[in-house]
Parts: structure tokens; sequence; C-alpha cells
């Protein structure tokens, strides 16, 4: 198919265009960047990303459905990227984050993506990021991006997104204090899923007593509380979410993320295409000393740039 | 290290062949589904399992799913193969189902591929109404994802 087909398909939101654009510019396809560049910046700048991490079994799967839920109730169109990891040994990935959003799958508009981590050191914001725009430019008004919240996937996901929500379910103290340094000083809204569960009141007021700062609204708790597979706390937690993208385009803080995500991608791109290069200059170096061999190459780098 | 899973799947089941792929970095994206009303998974669970050893990417959707469900998810994950399940005896009428959806959705040159409790003289009707294989019990993992690797291959060289 001919890109300019494809990129017609995208505008008037045809699945099976979004469809072949996504993997023309996951497989770094020369047609899929001539796609993105002719985007409507418009509905790039207004779409809202949102994204969701936490800890695995906190419930972000069936949150992300509710969401769809409540967004599709608002006439929202909406736009959903599951990231499920690579095995680092073979490179396969079974992706299941489409089981719990299925009740949406004839609806025209959402469209359901699976991402897989591909172990490519270039982390999310590579990768994910120009799918995001593709659904944007798709007419999607809401992204979500749903990662699982081990590693380095959750501050990728943090500069990727307008909005982070942290979701946590009681009985996963220990995943709590393993997260204390990362997710959790960036995330903008924390989601205490299963909240009817024994424990999760408990849990909501210790995270209201840690993260009492403000996030600029006072009028939205940052903290939250929802039970998704029976919708509750769901729309409370959208208004929130709403509230919050239109306060962030207002302020200027939105264009400000929107602008390190994307340095952030193109220095991820440009690190993963110079690798192979790296490795050849190292492997046929003759310096045994790994520092020195590497702030040789860096010195030869730079003067190659200047 | 970065697995070229196409690339990978290539040389463990067609070694001899030197395999150009245009699209570095592409491993096999397929969809593994349960059309129809029987809940026993095992078995497309078992093949979800061996692909993904085998460097494949496998979007998994579940029992109890409808034709038009299974050929939606296809178009927008833009799977390179999709792999049915039936174990219902309801494959006649479900299989051909979903090769139609897919035709609906500008989805009919992903190849789909069957397996399940099929009797013989069901295999060819089906495989003249459009599938690319059938499987049944007695067929090794080996045989089903070189069919698989070959499914992808050919819609990767198609775009």
């Amino acid at each position: 198919m001919d890109y300019r087909k494809i990129l017609e398909g995208v505008v008037s939101g045809e699945a099976r265009a979004v469809g072949r654009a996504i993997s023309l510019v996951e497989s770094n396809h020369p047609e899929g960047v001539e796609i993105l560049a002719a985007l409507d910046s418009r509905r790039v700048d207004n779409c809202l990303v949102v994204g969701i991490t936490g800890p695995p079994g906190a419930g972000k799967s069936t949150l992300t459905g509710a969401l769809v839920a409540e967004l599709r109730r608002r006439q929202k169109r909406v736009g959903v990227i599951g990231v499920d990891p690579s095995s680092p040994l073979t490179g396969g990935a079974v992706l299941g984050d489409r089981i719990r959003m299925m009740d949406h799958s004839l609806d025209p508009m959402v469209f359901v993506r699976s991402m897989a981590t591909r172990g490519q050191l270039g982390g999310l914001c590579a990768s994910a990021g120009a799918v995001i725009r593709l659904m944007a430019g798709a007419g999607c008004e809401v992204v979500l991006v749903e990662t699982v919240g081990v590693g380095q996937s959750e501050m990728d996901v943090a500069t990727l997104a307008d909005c982070t929500l942290l979701v946590l379910a009681p009985g996963f103290g220990d995943d709590i204090q393993a997260m204390k340094a990362g997710v959790l000083e960036v995330a903008d809204f924390f989601v205490i899923n299963k909240a009817d569960l024994a424990g999760g009141e408990a849990l909501a007021m210790q995270m209201e007593q840690v993260f009492r700062t403000d996030h600029g609204m006072a009028e939205v708790s940052r903290v939250m509380r929802t039970t998704a597979n029976a919708g509750e706390g769901v729309a409370q937690l959208l208004d929130g979410v709403e509230l919050y993208g239109e306060r962030i385009a207002a302020n200027g803080e939105k264009l400000k993320r929107r602008k390190a995500s994307m340095e952030m991608e193109s220095l991820e791109l440009a690190v993963e295409q110079l690798r192979p290069h790296l490795l050849g200059a190292i492997r046929s170096s003759s310096e045994g000393e790994p520092r020195r061999l590497a702030a040789g190459l860096v010195q030869e780098v730079l003067r190659a740039m200047e | 290290m970065i697995w070229d899973g196409l690339e990978r799947c290539a040389v463990l089941f067609f070694p001899e062949k030197e395999v150009i792929v245009e699209n570095d970095k592409q491993p096999c994206r397929v969809l593994i589904a349960k059309p129809g009303l029987d809940g026993h998974d095992r078995g497309a669970k078992f093949i979800a399992r061996a692909l993904r050893d085998a460097g494949f990417e496998v979007i998994y959707t579940g029992i109890r799913r409808t034709p038009d469900e299974i050929a939606a998810a296809a178009v927008q994950e833009d799977v390179a193969a999709v792999g049915l399940s039936s174990l219902s005896g309801g494959h006649l009428r479900l299989f051909p189902a979903v090769l139609e959806s897919l035709r609906e959705r500008g989805g009919e040159d992903i190849p789909v591929l069957g397996g399940g409790i099929i009797p013989e003289e069901d295999k060819k009707v089906l495989l003249d109404s459009g599938l690319a294989a059938i499987f049944g019990p007695g067929d090794s993992a080996e045989k089903i994802i070189a069919s698989f690797t070959a499914a992808c291959m050919q819609y990767h060289t198609d775009h």
C-alpha cells in the first residue's frame, strides 16, 4: 500500500490504515517517518496522553478498560497502548492487555494496540512516542499508555505522558517501598484501586499523608480511590485527570512536557542508531581499559560532530 | 543484544535460506484467538507460549470471542498471522466467519491458521475457504511454528 493512501486512512481514522502505519513506524520504515511528519499537529497538541503504571496485579488493565468505558460515555475517541515486556532471551512476548478491554473491541472509536518492549535500550519513548502521535493524528482525543511499573518503563511513561497515574492496590506494601525513589516522585495522581478490599482505605490515607504536596489543584485530590472492575470512582478520577489536563495546557506545563518527551525520543533514537557503530569501534580497538576506550570513543564522536 | 525475532525464526526453520529482512528488528506479531463458546484454552495457550519461546510477539485475546472481535483486533494490531483454536465443533462456521470479517475490514491479506479437533473431511473445506493451514492433535509444535513463520514471512514480504 502506498504511504499516502495509508496517511489518508490515518487522518480519517480507519483502523486498517492506523494499524499499518504503526507497524511501519515500529519497524523504522522510511514511509513511517513520512506519515509521522505529515500528521495534523493540532490534533497531536490537543490530545491528552495519560500514562498508567503500577506494580503487576494492581489492576492497571482493568482500570484502563474502565477509563475507556467512561471516556466513551463522554463521547471521546480513545487510543490505548498496552506495553508488555519482551523476553530478554528469545525476544518473544505474550501481550494480554487486550483481554481486559474486549468490551470495546467492536467500537470504532476505540483503537487498542499492544506493544512489546522489544528489549530496546532505547526505552519506551523511542517506540511509544510515535505511536501516541499516530493515534492522536487519527483523531484520538485521549491516549492511554499502560505499562507495568517495574524498572525503567515507569519513568519512561512519566516522560511520555501529559499526566501519569500510579495504580496501587492494598497488599502491595513492599512494592511501594521499592518505588519510593522512582515514579512516586513524578506521578500526578495516585490511584488506590481495589479500594473496597481490606486495607484499601488505610493505604489511601497513608498516601494522602505522604503526598500532601500540592499539584497546583486544591480542588482535586492527588489520591483517588477506585474499584475498577465495578467502575466505582472512575468518573471522579477522569474528572480530575481532565481538569488536570486543562490546567497544564493553560499554564504551559503540557507544552514543556511534550518538548521534553520529544527531546528524549530523539536522544534515544540517536543513541540506538549509534550503538552498532560504537560496538564495532570497541571490538576493533586495542585499548584494554574500558574507561579509557569509552573516553577515546566519545572524543572521536565529538570531534566528528564539530 | 537485540533479537530479530523474524530472522531468528527464519534461521531456526529455514537454515538453508539466506534471509533478507528489509525492515530489520521486526519480530513476527501474531494473534491467537478462540472463537465460539468452548472454554478449553489449553491448546491456544500452549501454542501462544511455544510461539513466544520461538521469538514471536503473541497477542492473546482470551476465550469466547466472536469472529468480528477477532478480526477487529487483528486489524488494529496489524498482526502478520492469526491463529484460531476451536474444540467445540463450530470450526466450519467460525473460521470462515473470521476470514469474512477480515475482508470487511480490509484485512483480507492477513493469513489465518486454524487448529483444534477438526475431522479430516472438514480440513479440505476450510483450506478451500481460504484458511492457510489446519492443525490437529498429533501435529508437533515445531510444525505449527514453522507454518506461522512461513505465513509471517509471506506477510512481511507483501508489505
